[in-house]
């Protein structure tokens, strides 16, 4: 459903994506790890088309993003979501408003069967009742629900996640972990999650991919990660201080 | 030498970059401002935020400057025994120069460094990010709201704060200096002439398109977390007074000599 072929992308002179290539299917949950600041959230940028890859394509369903007219992206978008790291609430809206957003903005819905759906959404994520709080009323884990069930409301076909579980106690990361994976299971929408944390990794991905220097250096389902030999890898899903990860780093000191 | 000519070089291409994305950013807004849907209330909201929250602060600086301007022109007009011409002094003044000019230097730091911080929060947040992801334009959702607002609501609060000002100088006159009230009342109407409170109020226009472009480009190109913010506001307030000090030059240069 999304292809990405050969993505370069650089800020500053600073490479951060050396030619990555990944493709996720209809359905699939896909989860990419890797080192914080090593473009994973750049990488869901560009699917999303709000950064441009220097050269490279990023296509969905046989289409490249680059290639599509502003109305084209719009609709792409309308059948997108993404949930931001921070939640990426607006601050001067009320959770409901936020959670319909799109809705408020687009659709041809009264306002009543708009207030439904923000409402069913909420319940999706375990939070009914709390559309008239403002944002900055909410606790972390709260706000990452609350971006959860805004991304739910539009009814999507794909869901991007950047870190859901990072910044929240073990409790709430083990219930968001839950949640993504009953949204796969209920609705049936393709997830790719953005993620170090390999707990949460393990418990929701169809398949694993690990970007590192800019590239995707490996592939597999949980288990097959899990059992790597890759260096790299294995350094990195078993947070080991010490390896080829690290060497690089201590290299350039 | 060589670094000398590279510092001029970087800045004037820093500069035609900065005129650049203004202009992209003004006829993108006007695009924009053309595709619907139209959101009427988020208009009003921000010409309420930037208009009328404005107010108070127009009325205090107005009034004092109004005084100011009477009792300043006192000082010289009495060695000539012309007090009397303090009213056309004031009125001209506040009308053509110093209602616009201190009207939109207050809205610029009051309104235009406050969208500054709120877009470049925005920004910082990936709140503008999320907007594109839900396939809204931020130039629509963000920009164009603000850039009408400052654009309608400046030249208003310029005839409010010319208004104001003349009555500094009206209460200034009459009750400290012992000019009849008809006579300065009349004084003022007879030099002011529709030309004088037009070149004014044209000016304001200009003045509330280059605070509304310099606030939203700062804050669309907030970059680096709470410290990016604070730079942006900065810079913000810094280049509109200077863009409207400026403007306001060109301004009065071609009213002087074109529409004398």
């Amino acid at each position: 459903m999304i292809e990405i072929k050969n993505v370069y992308k650089s800020f500053n002179s600073k490479k951060v994506l050396n030619g990555v290539t990944l493709s996720i299917k209809k359905g699939e949950t896909k989860v990419i790890i890797g080192r914080s600041g090593c473009g994973k959230s750049v990488l869901l940028k560009h699917i999303m088309g709000i950064l441009h890859p220097e050269s490279g394509v990023v296509s969905v369903e046989g289409k490249g993003i680059e290639q599509m007219t502003t109305k084209e992206l719009n609709s792409l978008r309308m059948r997108m979501a993404m949930v931001f790291q921070g939640g990426a609430l607006f601050d001067s809206l009320t959770v409901g408003e936020n959670v319909g957003f799109a809705l408020y903005e687009y659709s041809k819905l009264s306002h009543q069967e708009i207030d439904e759906r923000v409402e069913e959404a909420l319940c999706n994520v375990e939070l009914c009742g709390i559309h008239k709080l403002m944002p900055s009323e909410l606790s972390g884990g709260m706000k990452k629900r609350v971006a959860i069930a805004r991304a739910l409301c539009v009814k999507p076909e794909v869901i991007l996640y950047d870190e859901p579980t990072t910044g929240v106690d073990p409790i709430t990361a083990g219930s968001i972990n839950e949640l993504i994976r009953h949204l796969h299971d209920k609705f049936k929408v393709t997830s790719i999650v953005v993620t170090h944390d390999m707990k949460s990794a393990y418990h929701i991905a169809d398949k694993i991919a690990m970007l590192y220097q800019g590239k995707i250096i490996a592939e597999g389902s949980s288990q097959e990660i899990q059992e790597t030999d890759h260096p790299v890898v294995y350094q990195f899903i078993n947070g080991v201080a010490h390896g080829p990860i690290t060497e690089t780093i201590d290299k350039f000191i | 030498m060589i670094n000398l000519i590279r510092g001029v070089g970087a800045k004037i291409v820093y500069y035609i970059d900065y005129v650049g994305a203004i202009g992209k950013l003004f006829f993108r807004t006007l695009y924009w401002m053309c595709i619907p849907p139209f959101k009427r209330e988020r208009i009003f909201l921000q010409a309420r935020v930037i208009g009328i929250d404005s107010l108070p602060i127009v009325s205090l600086v107005a009034f004092f400057i109004g005084v100011i301007l009477a009792l300043q022109t006192a000082y010289q007009m009495q060695k000539l025994s012309s007090e009397i011409y303090i009213a056309n002094i004031v009125a001209l003044s506040i009308v053509r120069e110093l209602g616009p000019v201190i009207t939109s230097l207050i809205v610029a730091g009051r309104c235009g460094a406050a969208v500054t911080a709120e877009l470049g929060t925005m920004k910082v947040t990936e709140q503008i990010d999320a907007l594109e992801t839900m396939a809204t334009s931020p130039v629509k959702y963000l920009v164009v709201p603000r850039f009408l607002a400052f654009t309608f609501m400046l030249p208003v609060l310029t005839l409010y704060a010319n208004i104001i000002g003349i009555l500094g100088g009206y209460l200034i006159c009459v009750y400290r200096l012992g000019i009849r009230s008809n006579m300065y009342l009349n004084m003022t109407f007879d030099s002011l002439k529709i030309k004088d409170l037009a070149t004014g109020l044209i000016k304001t226009l200009v003045f509330g398109i280059l605070i509304a472009m310099v606030g939203c480009l700062e804050g669309m190109r907030t970059e680096g977390g709470a410290e990016g913010v604070g730079k942006a506001t900065t810079i913000s307030v810094v280049t509109s007074f200077i863009l409207i000090i400026a403007a306001d030059c060109v301004f009065t240069a071609i009213f002087y000599f074109i529409f004398p």
